[in-house]
């Protein structure tokens, strides 16, 4: 009886964070000015993060929250502060694109959805109701020996992407008048 | 706690309105927000199949970190180039930076 009541907690916590991920989406794609997508964008990303931690993966969700809302979201709202306020210049869309964008995403989402739920998955039995294995150490351990390379290529892509914004950032002053 | 294709549904979801932002935004950095909603669906299809189905607990994790510092420079270079074009262009719409259509 105190599981099931844990059970029905837990199940209640996982569809607010879905709830809270779908509306931020909702409100990173539609309303027209661009601080609220901002701020739409990091409502969704801290819902996966939590669905990162319901997964069972908190280093996960505590990276999504570290870097994405963290960094790439206040980086955006640095970039927006720099640039005039973009909401002035947003004409109304047309409704034929509307239309189109409708149509196509709405029939990317059936096929996805009919795809996931037609396919018979088989689980790992091993996996399902084991949890211990998804600890740090597993994780450092495993960037550390077997996938190095891709430790070492991600800190090598970081490296030229700072340049590279430092430099695209810095000769487009010198360039412009 | 959920079986897979929740999470499935779930990412489906949120990568249809990231291309329903992508098709209909002409604004630069709305683009970018939603390239990120895009990444970020990508991550959680990673992640569920990681926790459901993969015998190596840490491989999808390992996916989701690379995706996760991928889109961080992703996102260093995409600002930049909007703040570049802000200053020659004055404007970040899309359909007015044409100075390489022939």
């Amino acid at each position: 009886m105190e599981t099931s009541g844990l059970d029905i907690m837990m199940q209640a916590v996982f569809w607010g964070m879905v709830g809270l991920t779908v509306a931020g989406a909702w409100i990173a794609v539609f309303p027209r000015n661009i601080l609220y997508n901002v701020l739409g964008l990091a409502l969704a990303l801290t819902g996966i993060g939590a669905l990162f931690v319901c997964l069972g993966s908190p280093f996960i969700g505590l990276m999504q929250l570290l870097i994405y809302v963290g960094a790439v979201c206040i980086a955006i709202v640095f970039a927006i502060m720099l640039s005039r306020p973009m909401h002035l210049e947003v004409p109304p869309w047309p409704p034929s694109k509307l239309a189109m964008g409708v149509v196509a995403s709405t029939v990317f989402f059936v096929a996805a959805v009919s795809l996931a739920l037609k396919t018979d998955w088989t689980p790992s039995p091993d996996r399902v109701s084991d949890t211990s294995l998804w600890s740090v150490e597993k994780i450092g351990e495993a960037l550390l020996t077997r996938y190095e390379l891709v430790f070492e290529v991600i800190s090598l892509v970081l490296l030229v992407a700072i340049i590279g914004a430092v430099i695209t950032a810095g000769f487009s002053r010198r360039l412009s008048p | 706690m959920n079986n897979l294709s929740t999470y499935l549904i779930i990412s489906a979801l949120l990568f249809s309105l990231g291309l329903q932002g992508i098709l209909l935004r002409r604004n630069l950095i709305g683009m970018l927000i939603s390239v990120e909603l895009l990444l970020n669906a990508a991550n959680l299809n990673f992640m569920a199949f990681n926790r459901f189905l993969n015998a190596d607990p840490v491989a999808g994790q390992v996916i989701a970190l690379f995706v996760m510092g991928l889109a961080a420079a992703e996102a260093a270079i995409g600002l930049s180039i909007i703040l570049a074009l802000f200053r020659t262009m004055h404007s970040i719409n899309i359909e007015r930076a044409q100075k390489l259509r022939g």
